[in-house]
């Protein structure tokens, strides 16, 4: 099933350490996925966050990454350069243990789509607005082995086929459409 | 559905405890944009003349521009607006940082204070649910350190806090109000806020703000994006670099100081030291700052970096925000030439919440009073040998009205009056009683002297900006009016040739330029300011600097697509001149007069006191103000403020005819 592919990996390189905390990113974000585009802007709607303590010096943007409906027991603290975080500082999930990546009026997740547009943006717009370069926009071709997702259908054959047998499938399928044209 | 704004205030009165959402009028809009504007007409509309600044009756306006929480870069502006306990006239400051956009995104375009709370206590607003909280725990507290903690105990960490310091608390007359990296510092509004037990507002909002033609207004968006690194790579040629740029002057970045500290005065305002900068001096500051400044910062929405985030191991508080030239006004004041003392002493200065200009003039005002032998031991036990060590003496005393610091708390000039013994010949840099720039120089600048004179905000870098502040190279001018795109309609050449000519034998202050000139050129600086204070823009990106992305050709663009209102070039230039009228209008209730409009005598060393009078009689009848400062009833019915014509008749300060009764007297006053 494995096969080599040529695939495009979008990936926006995150400098901490330029940041200088002024949330455009935020601002343009939710503007761009606004309805129609443009239209409103709500900082809070944002797929990108910047966490800013500014009485530590902390300056740290994080994107919406997948839903989880459980919160997990990671509640480390990392100390860098003298700063410390919380694990959940560095986290891009939209996670029931916060507010963070969520429409704030239905509650429902958001992601960073990486501002999918038609045409194609040239770079994300958070990239676009950030002049102090903390967020560059990289894109790479990369050779991936990519497994073949199996489809909706196989899963459901393969469950089964375990519970009743290969052969009992095999043969009720002849059974149905054996004789049938279509 | 209203854009750009969200079309509602929130009335909160501490002496009842009563908080209400008010829908607004969306004229109010077409007329006073938002901001300022507002701001100005609440104040006419709800404050009598005769209310004392720091009684329950006075109104507390904290007001958002109203492009602000728009996508529109550097919009961000809180407009404080109130009466001022030093100058008893209209305070007007103003704040950049995050605040203004959250208040706009909790679904307000501002808080009306009024009253006073029996005890101290915060707001907190968080979209729909708004609550007074008890404050008590918080007496005392820095303005950061206040903020801090109030975000820990609502659990809030993305709440945007303002709050006072206890120099606000105890009523000090130049009192900040200080938020994030930024505050809202002239005429003492921190003293009102103090007054009415209001230690704190907290705001978090995740509500929308809407655009009217979303497309057009992104496109504008992008423009002043894509311009304001192209300016960086072409910086205006000829001036000092902390004015080539844009931004506000770029202080935390920029280590070249020569400007401020061969061309200000030190001391209480005294003398320039044209030999200080030397290439040592620059090698020592160049480290103590890198040395302090960890990280250069910014307001929402902003790529600019006008702010840092300093440190200094000496602070309590561990780690402090600063912008712009704060670093330097107390150094500079202390006479003290380590700008190490500089980044310490404002860390302090900063929680207590003073204003970094007002404050430093105040105590070497009170140095100057102890060696003049006015000031004694026994007003000041235990005051120390060093300049250092004597201003963190009485920046303690002040902040604490204790001793001393109780009458010093006032400003130079009430505290003149009130230590007396001679003290008010030493009140020599006050404009309507309130300290001026620390500036001292030779030939009388005519432009600058109808800034200083009549501007409302009565500091002088908030109406100044678009031309230089001396005439450039010569070889060097034709180049740069080339794209100076920035010019009114109908003005273009005039302002270029004045550019091309300035500086050339017989084009020489003070007789020249013509006055007309000098009215328009003023009154084109003020009007670019007043529409900043109205959208929430921030002047360094409008306003203040040369060649900035903001201009009089697409801000009414800015503001048509937003709101869905239209406005042209000249009906913003209209709606300026209108807040402009309404905010000298209620001054001039308050008793403002021609009088009063005096820079500080010292401030040229050449002064001409017929042109003068001249310059203040042509930019009147420019202004539409009569010889005495009053707007003319014409001028006012010209600008849909029938109303403040009918008051100012009503009250005696206008005759039926327009005319001012005590014509003859000032004129009188003006000549002296």
């Amino acid at each position: 099933m494995a096969e080599k592919k040529k695939k495009t990996v979008k990936v926006i390189k995150i400098d901490a350490d330029k940041c200088n905390g002024c949330r455009a990113c935020e601002a343009v974000c939710s503007a761009f996925h606004a309805t129609p585009k443009y239209s409103s802007t709500n900082p809070a709607r944002s797929r990108i966050r910047v966490v800013c303590e500014p009485l530590k010096n902390i300056y740290l943007p994080v994107y919406a990454g997948e839903y989880t409906p459980a919160e997990c027991s990671g509640r480390d603290k990392y100390v860098i350069d003298g700063k410390q975080y919380s694990e959940c500082d560095f986290c891009r999930a939209s996670c029931p243990s916060r507010d963070l990546f969520k429409e704030p009026d239905s509650g429902l997740p958001l992601k960073c789509d990486m501002c999918e547009d038609d045409p194609d943006l040239e770079e994300p717009l958070c990239v676009q607005v950030c002049l102090s370069d903390a967020l560059v926009y990289e894109e790479r071709e990369e050779e991936v082995e990519e497994q073949e997702s199996p489809e909706e259908l196989e899963i459901g054959l393969e469950e089964l086929a375990k519970k009743y047998g290969k052969q009992k499938i095999l043969d009720a399928v002849s059974r149905i459409y054996g004789n049938r044209e279509n | 559905m209203r854009y750009a704004e969200t079309g509602f205030s929130l009335e909160v009165d501490l002496t009842r405890g009563n908080i209400e959402r008010v829908e607004t009028d969306p004229e109010w809009t077409q007329l006073y944009l938002g901001g300022l504007g507002t701001n100005a007409k609440i104040l006419w509309d709800r404050v009598p003349p005769e209310v004392d600044p720091l009684s329950p009756e006075n109104l507390l306006v904290f007001g958002t521009g109203l492009l602000c929480g728009t996508p529109a870069t550097g919009a961000n502006r809180t407009i404080v607006s109130t009466f001022s306990p030093q100058t008893r006239l209209m305070a007007y400051s103003m704040m950049g940082g995050f605040w203004a956009p959250e208040l706009k995104f909790a679904g307000y375009d501002r808080v009306i204070v009024r009253g006073r709370s029996p005890g101290l206590v915060y707001l907190w607003i968080h979209n729909d649910k708004v609550e007074i909280r008890d404050a008590g725990h918080l007496h005392g507290k820095g303005a950061l350190e206040t903020a801090e903690r109030i975000r820990e105990e609502l659990k809030e960490p993305k709440a945007q806090v303002l709050a006072i310091g206890l120099a606000g608390e105890n009523r000090v007359f130049y009192a900040s109000i200080e938020h994030a990296r930024s505050s809202a510092s002239r005429g003492g509004i921190g003293a009102v806020m103090g007054s009415k037990g209001l230690k704190a507002i907290a705001v978090r909002g995740t509500k929308d703000i809407n655009m009217a033609r979303p497309a057009e207004f992104f496109q504008l968006c992008q423009q002043v994006l894509d311009y304001i690194p192209k300016r960086a790579q072409d910086p205006v040629k000829g001036v000092p670099p902390i004015l080539a740029g844009i931004g506000s002057p770029q202080e935390m970045a920029i280590h070249d100081e020569k400007w401020h500290t061969t061309g200000f005065a030190w001391g209480h305002a005294r003398r320039r030291r044209k030999d200080f900068w030397t290439p040592e001096r620059a090698v020592e500051w160049k480290q103590t700052q890198d040395q302090a400044v960890e990280r250069l910062i910014s307001c929402y929405n902003c790529p600019m970096k006008c702010g840092g985030i300093v440190t200094h191991p000496e602070l309590p508080t561990r780690k402090y925000m600063m912008k712009c030239y704060s670093k330097l006004t107390y150094v500079m004041a202390a006479m003290v030439d380590d700008l190490d003392f500089g980044f310490r002493i404002a860390g302090k200065a900063q929680e207590y919440g003073f204003d970094g200009y007002t404050t430093p003039q105040v105590m070497a005002f009170a140095i100057e009073l102890y060696e003049a032998g006015i000031l004694t031991d026994a007003d000041m036990p235990g005051f120390p040998e060093r300049n250092d060590e004597r201003f963190f003496y009485l920046l303690d005393k002040i902040a604490h009205r204790e001793g001393i610091g109780d009458v010093l708390a006032e400003g130079v000039y009430w505290a003149a009056r009130k230590i007396g013994k001679g003290a008010e010949a030493y009140d020599h840099n006050t404009t309507k009683k309130h300290e001026q720039m620390p500036i001292k120089l030779g030939m009388l600048n005519p432009i600058f002297f109808l800034m200083y004179a009549t501007g409302e905000k009565i500091s002088i870098t908030q109406i100044e900006g678009q031309i230089p502040q001396a005439p450039l190279p010569k070889d060097y001018r034709e180049e740069f009016v080339k794209d100076w795109v920035h010019l009114p309609t109908g003005k273009e050449a005039r302002f270029k040739k004045f550019i091309l000519e300035w500086g050339d034998e017989d084009k020489r202050f003070p007789f020249w330029p013509p006055m007309d000139l000098v009215c328009e050129l003023v009154d084109w600086m003020e009007t670019m300011h007043y529409i900043d204070d109205c959208t929430g823009i921030c002047a360094g990106l409008s306003s203040f600097p040369i060649k900035p992305p903001y201009h009089i050709h697409n801000l009414p663009l800015f503001l048509s697509h937003a709101t869905g209102i239209d406005i042209d070039e000249e009906t913003l230039w209209t709606i300026s001149r209108r807040v402009r009228q309404l905010v000298r209008a209620v001054n001039v209730r308050r008793g403002l007069r021609r009088k009063d409009e005096r820079p500080p005598q010292d401030h040229w060393k050449k002064r001409f006191p017929e042109l003068e009078a001249q310059l203040l009689d042509q930019y009147y009848a420019f202004k539409g103000w009569n010889r005495e400062g009053i707007p003319t009833r014409k001028s006012l019915e010209n600008l849909k403020l029938d109303f403040v014509a009918e008051d100012l008749i009503r009250r005696g300060i206008l005759t039926g005819g327009g005319g001012t009764p005590s014509e003859a007297t000032a004129t009188e006053a003006a000549h002296k």
